[in-house]
């Protein structure tokens, strides 16, 4: 997000402002630590993981604008620091951290941002947003409430783009080929747009997409949300 | 790179690259996916169910010493042989040795993956008997000379006029596309290896602690003939089969179908309790049941990893893994496919030969979220990474992982790595696709997305100057 998609960031800043939050980025942090973790590197990982949560030790509240980094400190840094001096402290910040739409629906308990956004578009599950985070609904309701937004689903929505961090250049052609698998998908709907609230699932299907010769917008939810 | 995932990737290569057969696998899955549905409606609660199903399975695995000797003893009792094997050799040696303790002109065979686990065709081939799988699926791919392509789907992978194509070469058959035609052709010559065999061999889906009794669900009545025509059977069971109680089966046998095959009970599901007894007219003069071991007390004694031998290798998790489907059955190279065999093969035959198959992963969970005993398979994946890379770690990829936890943690060079990054795209547009490319692995089949003009955190300052 920081270096690709700066929008998606400033976006997710628009939409809080505007529900009345005030909002911080400590520049202190970096990544999560999920490249090493995946590959195996679980020391390399706890490494970085315990530099984000000195980072974010005051915070209040911790916003992610992505399932898979959302999933990485809340599900996988309580599993990284088990037994760890600290544990305790990867459980308070797994707590108080939430994915933008979780943040959204299940702790401020909103679902209408105000948004105003005209086209048709389908919603694709980013799979750590779905599966380790059950984050089904939230993104799916904050859209049903942005007017002039029409939303369809695609029969392949919960099936992996095939991202996947490293596995997508470790085994490129087997990556490629889930992309494809989506990318049809999101060509069955007829929609202009496919949202995600993972911007590394946007850049996978982006990027086959194009090659693909495909039209169809690739949007971050909070890209759509901002929108008034 | 190891010789497996040299050809895992070989294999994954040419299997993503056939357009019609990934279509096809989608397309043979698609009437699976509405069936299982269907079906897991009609419990009550399927989400209890495999709480259910995932606490039954604890309880035997966690006690699995107990249950198999109640279910060893009660076997016994009734006159059956069980015969402990620790590996695949023991249990090879054991069944060959029992072929010809009887003189076996001819043995037929019911569908098991335990079987194929230990290569049992094979052994009794080179000991000189003839055998022959009566399970349709297996016998398709016995006679194609090929591994089954999936743990219940055997022959998936196949069209019908392959099929006729085969039996006509190698049966003489007439040419034919009508799948009641070809299964004719089938039991055709089915029926008289029956008749002519004098040893059935099968597997077990369940073994009952309870009552000392295997438990085989099948849809054809092949395993039914294998086992009760032949005068010897011998069962080959994996010993995390075992179930507890007779009741258990109430719930694991729709589970088992719905799961697995989209049906809401199989067939024929009938339990074996040991030879022919005393007034009885017909069933096996003996039976044997051999349990193998083969390196599953390894994964048991992996508190991490143990809930891997609730599998009741259904094969649910194969149909809904997106690198299966695309994949397909014959690229893992190993007797069990998909998600549950990229977990558990390292444990069966060695981790760092097959390490490959647990980074074969996006990790995307749909595998543990279908499970119905609730194996944490793709967390299981990222376990198998991090045992491999701690008793091995990649040269390379450990130099590459050191950088990145020094940049991490330094914010400043983070940012300073980010804008030489800004100051180099312009070099990779250049090159893009090339072999000089360093995101070739990415850029040769999707486009790259240019690195913001400003970064968030620029941005970001620029907003907070007053």
């Amino acid at each position: 997000m920081d270096q690709f998609y700066p929008q998606t960031g400033m976006n997710i800043v628009r939409v809080l402002e505007r529900l009345g939050h005030s909002v911080d980025y400590p520049e202190a942090q970096t990544c999560c630590g999920q490249p090493a973790f995946n590959s195996g590197y679980w020391d390399e990982a706890r490494a970085v993981a315990e530099r984000q949560m000195t980072v974010f030790h005051d915070a209040e509240i911790v916003v992610i604008a992505s399932g898979s980094c959302g999933a990485m400190l809340k599900v996988f840094y309580p599993e990284l620091f088990q037994g760890h001096p600290r544990e305790s402290e990867a459980r308070a910040l797994a707590a108080k951290t939430f994915e933008f739409s979780d943040f959204l629906v299940n702790r401020l308990g909103v679902l209408d941002v105000g948004a105003r956004f005209s086209g048709r578009a389908t919603f694709h599950d980013g799979c750590h947003g779905l599966r380790e985070l059950g984050l089904k609904n939230p993104p799916r309701q904050l859209l049903q409430h942005v007017r002039g937004l029409e939303l369809v689903e695609m029969q392949e929505a919960e099936t992996c783009c095939g991202f996947g961090g490293t596995f997508a250049v470790k085994f490129p052609m087997i990556s490629t080929a889930m992309g494809e698998v989506k990318c049809v998908s999101i060509a069955e709907t007829g929609a202009d747009y496919v949202i995600s609230n993972d911007s590394s699932c946007l850049m996978q299907i982006r990027g086959v997409l194009d090659r693909q010769g495909k039209s169809v917008r690739t949007l971050h939810l909070a890209e759509v949300l901002a929108q008034t | 790179m190891n010789a497996h995932a040299r050809e895992f990737n070989e294999a994954a290569r040419q299997q993503t690259a056939d357009l019609g057969q990934r279509d096809w696998i989608q397309k043979a899955l698609a009437g699976y996916y509405a069936k299982r549905d269907e079906f897991k409606n009609r419990f009550s609660n399927w989400q209890g169910a495999r709480d259910t199903a995932a606490a039954v399975k604890w309880e035997a695995v966690n006690h699995l010493d107990r249950y198999l000797d109640e279910f060893a003893s009660r076997l016994e009792a009734r006159g059956a042989k069980v015969f402990w094997a620790p590996g695949a050799q023991e249990a090879r040696d054991y069944i060959v040795g029992v072929a010809r303790q009887h003189k076996v002109r001819a043995i037929i065979k019911s569908k098991s993956m335990t079987a194929e686990e230990i290569h049992l065709n094979d052994a009794l081939e080179q000991a000189g008997f003839e055998v022959v799988e009566s399970d349709l699926g297996e016998y398709i791919v016995q006679l194609r000379q090929e591994p089954p392509y999936h743990l219940v789907f055997p022959a998936m992978h196949l069209r019908r006029q392959q099929i006729s194509d085969l039996f006509h070469d190698r049966l003489g058959s007439e040419r034919t596309n009508n799948p009641e035609d070809l299964t004719m052709i089938a039991r055709r010559v089915m029926r008289r290896k029956y008749c002519e065999a004098d040893m059935g061999i099968s597997g077990a889906n369940f073994a009952i602690a309870e009552t000392g009794m295997i438990s085989i669900t099948e849809n054809e009545g092949n395993a039914r003939l294998t086992t009760s025509l032949p005068k010897v059977h011998v069962a080959i069971v994996g010993i995390e089969k075992v179930l507890p109680r007779l009741s258990d089966l109430a719930l694991f046998l729709p589970m088992l179908a719905t799961a697995g095959a989209g049906q809401p009970i199989t067939c024929y599901n009938t339990l074996y309790g040991g030879p022919r007894q005393p007034g009885e007219p017909d069933g096996p003069g003996e039976f044997h049941v051999v349990l193998l071991d083969n390196r599953r007390t390894e994964l048991l004694a992996d508190a991490e990893q143990r809930d891997a031998l609730h599998c009741i290798r259904c094969g649910a998790c194969l149909n809904v893994c997106p690198i299966f489907k695309n994949v397909g059955g014959h690229s893992y190279g190993t007797t069990y496919q998909g998600p549950i065999g990229s977990v558990i093969t390292p444990h069966l035959r060695g981790l760092q030969d097959w390490k490959h198959l647990s980074q074969a992963s996006s990790l995307c969970g749909a595998c543990t979220e279908t499970c119905p005993v609730k194996i944490n398979l793709h967390h299981h994946l990222l376990h198998n990474r991090r045992n491999a890379i701690h008793a091995r770690p990649a040269r390379l990829e450990k130099l590459v992982q050191t950088g990145f936890v020094f940049m991490m943690r330094r914010p400043r060079l983070y940012e300073w790595g980010a804008r030489v990054g800004r100051i180099l795209q312009p070099l990779q547009r250049l090159v893009r696709g090339t072999i000089l490319d360093p995101l070739r692995a990415w850029t040769k089949t999707r486009s790259f997305p240019p690195l913001a003009e400003k970064s968030f955190r620029e941005l970001w300052r620029e907003r907070k100057k007053p």
